[in-house]
């Protein structure tokens, strides 16, 4: 049975695992805090947080708080957790939490429909994030205001951050929030309340799958949620599924005796953008991912969920194309075979994998200090957008000559390519803008691009180009200018 | 003072329409639009919709009791198509259901029998072809016709502007249940509650007095409800009156994107004429608007356009003509500006063009020519109390326009492959809606006897803080706390034939009418006191609820006066009507005095644009607003900045694409992008400029809604700039908005040829 908190209740909802944890909220609780803004996880109105149960740094059980577009949420995915909405810290009478008086006193609210969205934010901010300026700013970028224009709320994210520095010099973390008011008493007693609930609920395999206990019954895999629920929600909705998100033996990130990194297809994206063990084999790791959607929906997105939707634009696939990954896909008699990620698609989102097969990990070798790796990603808006076109590279440079390079490119065919002539003939070239010149007239032959709201053909082939060189602008600026390629 | 609403929304208690607890019974509506955008209507499947799960009723044209016609301004708008459709997503059936899935469902299962006609999205190819709206209007100053011989210099050109989506996070909705005596009670999200209320009637073939809309809030509008939330007014009421059960209507976004009408995108011609010494001498311009499939608020636009032809400068020879042209698009309709910054846009074109073809700074033609005292407007209206010189020279001396320059200059000689660009944007925006009877408002006060205020008016809270600027209006006129005061739902029976929340004029209409009602409560409420308490009624005063007699404590306060004032029979409600003193315009001349006043205004914007990308940033805006005296100035400030960003996404990331059978191709927040937090202006710095403010604003503090928005056109040119620092010898085509696209497509143009316009290219996909 599906059972998580809502904020200070246990509920128990008969709600099919694949519909929206939204309407979960404002239908069938009448918690209407939380609002309908787009259904696409591009606005933020209906942010929610969404408590799992971790241990801590010393090993005790805590509640970490990530902020979620509740639209996009399969309610299945609230299974064990603590959903909170903007009622559920509110504090009684007409008292406001600082979050809430942050913003009213900075005049981040006009209409005030986009507010709840910020609050819940900003909240799970001041419960988890770090106390900077930046981190503050992060956590709202997922959250769209049409009326204020942000300067309000960044103002107001500002004045948190200066009351977080005191947060930091607590003893007690959660008990100095509360004290202040950041969130009702009860944030107390939840690490045990989900202990207890874990507990009970750690057998029911049931619920984790959707109500299915067969797994290759389910029409649906659902991971985060953030392309299906998009895609095909209403056939979501009606259909049985299998919950991936948050599985343990699915979310991981660690080095093998080889030095090969290997993933879990569950891991999200903000689970790598966290993670000190990638951030060591790639210095620019956070600005990269940065790029990737917004801070909400990184805590949803799946990088297997990435790779299987097969836009032919997924950041994560451009990124991890040029590193070229290898995945481990297991069918249901749980046989499991390997897989470069470059031979996953077969054409506009068609893929080499067996009906009964689910990726469940992802290898690669990361960046040696001999190579340099890059990510380039334009799109209309630079952030929570889709991209017009991204590109990755891996490229190895000694004494003027390219030894290896490994380019990738989105946007610019049906599937996420990797650009196997360009790399291959780039190998053994010095590095020259006549090296990059050929290299783009090469790469222009390997991509198929077609105009439709993200650009005109002429446009993503140009912006490729300039992809292609930004790569190595970024990296080689001692060897070349902009000005000697164009 | 902060927004008396803020407590409510930050705890997420404030009610918006779908906030409201259905009753029982309720049935979920859903739209079916039609799938092409021009044909006739032959027929109708609805058999396997009406077999759906859950499917009650569907409605179409046939079900309406009264007349199908929802046209404000000319009646060409049926609420359900009939005999034609003219545009994708035009209403054509409402499928009633008992969930909001089962409608939605039952939608998919519709067919519409259509022979496809013609598709138009082009206002150019509309005007060749003879389809316009309205006849075609044209103001006129002085002779340019003969003036061109005395110009040294004569520049023309073309200026595309592209459409808007509003954008409100709240989409549009209504709920609509039937009351006793055979009426209907709307709740709509509207920001013109008579609007819904006249066509609603018009529709059930019932009297007004039988239809009640009643509005709380609306989660933002920006004039996109202005006229177009009538549509699922009218629906939802039409449902509810025909069914007799509560019916809900709330549009999912993807219907809101594609049925709903935008700002007008524009397609202008110019011709400007200039002095040796940077005079402007002459100008004329044809302005082609893509009005869509029906006129809705097009008219109107239009006029506006005209109105601000020549932005914030005095030119004495100007002929401007417009053309609102018929396409197969939704409905364009009022987006804040209201089709000024679309004419703004063009002239700063103009000038931009000018000075590039002269090799000097727009800034020197723009400062040359700006407005002063005594000279007039196209339209007959004198400039009077005129701020444009000096905001200008505010804006110059504080922010150091000519070290500013020196320093973007500087970086561009140092920097390779990032470049800047500065420009500057003053403003003059007319207050008052164009339509002189529209100027008019009226607000019912109670004082209970308890001394609390309940007010009723017509303006509709949407975010601007018109709930707290009234609130603040009766607590200072009366003497008594904010607290105290309520401003009630917006409703149809407590305050009738209302203007829409519209044309930055909403606080002031409403305002001057609380003020007056609440002004004469109080010499009511004094003269009982006077009476009472055997005072001098002269120097009677009431000061933090407390009645002063020659400016000391008399022997009664606020509460007090109040019950004594009941218990001797004394009215203790109030209902005063405004109409803006001095209006007036013939349209037969073009002339006349249409605004109340104007507001100005000055902003300096700074761009870098990534030569290697294409992509750019807005880096600062920093400006100088004539707010008169504000007595609200956190509001006011957050409706400078938001009004801004919104001009800064108008001219920059949005970007609406229609293909050439008329259908959205930028349907959803995946594709239509707006400002998000990391695009907006690192600085924003907002100078208060001190004015006197005027007369007819209320209490002296200037309207603030629509002109901030104008200030994004300098994000426009200042990129343009900055692309010109990389390529000197490519002139960009004017064309907002320029996204990356046209950024990296003009940085990469072939040598000396101006770029095309790279909309063109989405041609003939693209409709602006």
């Amino acid at each position: 049975m599906l059972q998580f908190y809502l904020n200070d209740q246990l509920v128990r909802p008969t709600h099919r695992a694949g519909s929206t944890l939204l309407d979960y909220i404002r239908y069938q609780q009448h918690l209407t805090g939380t609002k309908i803004g787009c259904r696409e996880g591009d606005c933020g109105a209906c942010t929610v947080l969404v408590g799992e149960l971790r241990p801590d740094a010393s090993g005790q059980p805590v509640v970490r708080y990530q902020s979620m577009t509740s639209c996009l949420t399969p309610l299945g995915n609230a299974h064990g957790r603590h959903i909170v909405t903007v009622e559920g810290i509110s504090q009684p009478a007409a008292a406001l939490t600082p979050v809430q008086q942050a913003i009213v006193a900075e005049g981040g609210t006009q209409c005030g429909f986009c507010t709840p969205g910020f609050v819940m934010s900003l909240t799970g901010h001041c419960l988890g994030g770090a106390a900077t300026p930046e981190d503050a700013r992060a956590s709202i970028d997922g959250n769209i205001c049409r009326c204020t224009g942000y300067k309000s709320l960044e103002r107001a994210a500002d004045r948190l951050t200066a009351q977080l520095l005191e947060r930091d010099a607590a003893p007690a973390r959660l008990q100095w929030l509360v004290q202040q008011g950041f969130v009702p008493a009860y944030f107390e007693r939840m690490p045990e309340r989900l202990a207890e609930l874990r507990a009970a609920t750690v057998a029911d395999v049931a619920a984790r799958t959707g109500g299915q206990l067969e797994a290759d019954a389910a029409r649906y895999l659902l991971g985060g949620g953030t392309d299906l629920l998009v895609q095909r929600a209403d056939e979501v909705l009606a259909a049985e599924v299998q919950l991936l998100y948050g599985q343990q033996e699915r979310c991981f990130i660690r080095e093998e005796a080889d030095g090969r990194l290997t993933l879990g297809a569950a891991t999200t994206v903000e689970d790598l953008r966290a993670s000190e063990l990638l951030q060591s084999r790639f210095p620019r790791l956070r600005r990269h991912l940065k790029l990737v959607s917004s801070t909400p929906i990184r805590n949803m997105a799946t990088v297997a969920g990435n790779f299987v939707n097969a836009s032919p634009i997924g950041d994560l696939t451009i990124f991890f194309l040029a590193l070229d990954a290898e995945l481990t896909l297991q069918n249901a008699a749980g046989q499991a075979r390997r897989l470069p990620l470059r031979e996953l698609y077969r054409g506009y989102k068609q893929l080499n994998r067996q009906p009964d097969e689910q990726l469940v990990a992802i290898s690669f070798r990361p960046p040696t200090a001999e190579e340099v790796f890059n990510f380039e990603k334009v799109s209309k808006r630079t952030h929570l957008d889709i991209a017009s076109v991204n590109s990755a590279a891996r490229l190895r440079v000694l004494h003027g000559v390219i030894q290896d390079a490994h380019l990738s490119a989105g946007g610019v065919g049906p599937t996420p390519l990797y650009l196997r002539r360009t790399s291959e003939w780039l190998a053994g070239q010095p590095l020259t803008p006549a090296t990059l010149r050929a290299a783009n007239e090469l790469a222009q032959q390997e991509i198929s691009p077609i105009s439709d709201a993200r650009g005109t053909s002429e446009y993503k082939r140009l912006l490729l180009r300039q992809l292609l060189y930004a790569h190595f602008l970024e990296h080689f600026p001692q060897q070349l200018t902009l000005q000697e390629l164009v | 003072m902060h927004n008396l609403d803020a407590a409510g929304h930050v705890r997420g208690e404030s009610q918006y329409l779908d906030d409201i607890p259905v009753q029982r019974g309720t049935l979920h509506a859903a739209v079916f639009g039609s799938p092409l955008a021009h044909g006739v209507l032959d027929g109708l499947s609805l058999q396997a919709a009406r077999r759906a799960p859950g499917v009650v009723r569907i409605l179409t044209a046939e079900d309406i009791p009264g007349e199908n016609q929802i046209g404000g301004i000319v009646p060409d708008e049926p609420l359900l198509a009939e005999g034609h459709v003219h545009f994708q997503g035009q209403p054509v059936a409402l499928v009633l259901a008992e969930t909001e899935a089962q409608a939605r469902a039952a939608v998919q299962l519709i067919e519409a029998d259509i022979t496809p006609l013609p598709v138009i999205t082009d206002p150019r190819v509309a005007q060749a072809q003879g389809e316009l709206i309205v006849p075609p209007r044209t103001f006129r100053l002085g002779d340019p016709a003969t003036a061109w011989a005395d110009c040294a210099h004569v520049i023309e050109g073309t200026a595309d502007s592209g459409g808007q989506e509003h954008l409100y996070i709240e989409t549009q909705g209504a709920y609509a249940y039937p009351t006793d005596g055979g009426g209907v009670r709307v709740h709509s999200s509207t920001q013109g509650p008579t609007a819904v209320q006249r066509h609603t009637a018009r529709v059930l073939g019932t009297g007004m007095h039988k239809v009640e809309v009643d509005v709380v809030r609306l989660g933002g509008g920006f004039g996109g409800k202005e006229d177009q939330a009538t549509t699922w007014g009218a629906l939802a009421a039409l449902a509810a009156y025909v069914l007799k059960k509560p019916v809900k209507l709330v549009l999912p976004r993807h219907d809101d994107l594609r049925m709903t009408g935008k700002r007008h995108p524009y397609s202008s011609d110019f011709k400007l004429g200039l002095s040796a010494d940077l005079q402007l001498l002459a100008y004329e311009v044809t302005f082609y608007q893509n009005a869509g499939a029906a006129a809705d608020l097009s008219p109107a636009v239009l006029e506006r356009t005209l109105f601000h032809a020549c932005n914030t400068y005095f030119i004495p020879n100007v002929r401007a003509t417009a053309y609102s042209c018929r396409t197969n698009l939704p409905p364009n309709t009022a987006f804040r500006g209201f089709g000024g910054p679309q004419g703004m846009f063009v002239i700063e074109s103009a000038i931009a063009q000018a000075a590039e073809q002269l090799g000097v700074p727009a800034y020197e033609i723009q400062r040359r020519n700006l407005l002063q005292d005594g000279q007039v407007f196209p339209y007959g209206q004198r400039v009077e109390a005129c701020n444009a010189g000096l905001s200008w020279q505010t804006a110059e001396q504080k922010f150091d326009l000519a070290g500013w320059q020196a320093e973007v200059d500087a970086f561009n000689a140092r920097n390779a492959t990032k470049k800047r660009g500065l420009a500057v944007m003053p403003i003059c925006f007319g207050i008052s809606f164009t339509k002189t009877a529209m100027n008019q408002a009226r607000a019912l006060v109670h004082i209970y006897t308890d001394g609390s205020v309940g007010i009723s008016t017509g303006a509709v809270e949407m975010g601007q803080g018109v709930n707290t600027k009234m609130i603040q209006v009766a607590a200072r006129t009366l003497g008594i706390n904010a607290s105290r005061v309520r401003l009630e739902a917006t409703n149809t029976t407590r305050v009738a034939n209302t203007s829409p929340s519209a044309a930055s004029a909403t606080a002031d209409l409403n305002g001057k009418a609380v003020e007056m009602a609440c002004r004469e409560l109080r010499t009511r409420l004094l003269r009982h006191a006077a009476e009472d308490l055997q005072m001098n009624y002269e120097g009677l005063d009431i000061h933090d609820e407390q009645v002063l007699a020659a400016g000391t404590p008399a022997e009664t306060n606020w509460e007090k006066l109040v019950s004594t004032a009941y218990w001797k029979r004394v009215s203790l409600t109030e209902n005063a009507h405004y109409a803006t003193p001095d209006l007036w315009f013939d349209a037969s001349q073009e002339k006349g005095h249409p605004f109340a006043y104007h507001v100005y205004g000055t902003a300096v914007v700074q761009a870098t644009v990534d030569a290697v990308r294409g992509t750019y940033d807005v880096d600062a805006v920093r400006l100088v607003h004539d707010f008169g005296q504000s007595f609200t100035p956190g509001i006011d400030r957050g409706q400078i900045e938001g009004g801004l960003v919104q001009g800064l996404g108008w001219m920059t990331m949005e970007e609406l694409i229609y293909n050439a059978d008329g259908r959205l191709l930028s349907n959803a927040l995946s594709t239509y992008k707006v400002p998000d937090l990391y695009s907006v202006p690192a600085v924003l710095d907002v100078e208060f400029l001190e004015t006197p403010g005027h007369p007819n604003a209320i209490l002296r503090a200037k309207a603030v809604g629509e002109p901030p928005l104008m200030y994004g056109l300098g994000g426009y040119f200042a990129i343009r700039n900055a692309v010109r620092a990389f390529r000197p010898d490519v002139r960009p085509a004017f064309s907002a908005p320029i996204t990356p696209e046209k950024v990296l497509t003009s940085l990469y143009a072939p040598a000396g040829v101006s770029a095309a316009a790279p909309a063109a290219q989405h041609a003939p996909t693209a409709a602006s």
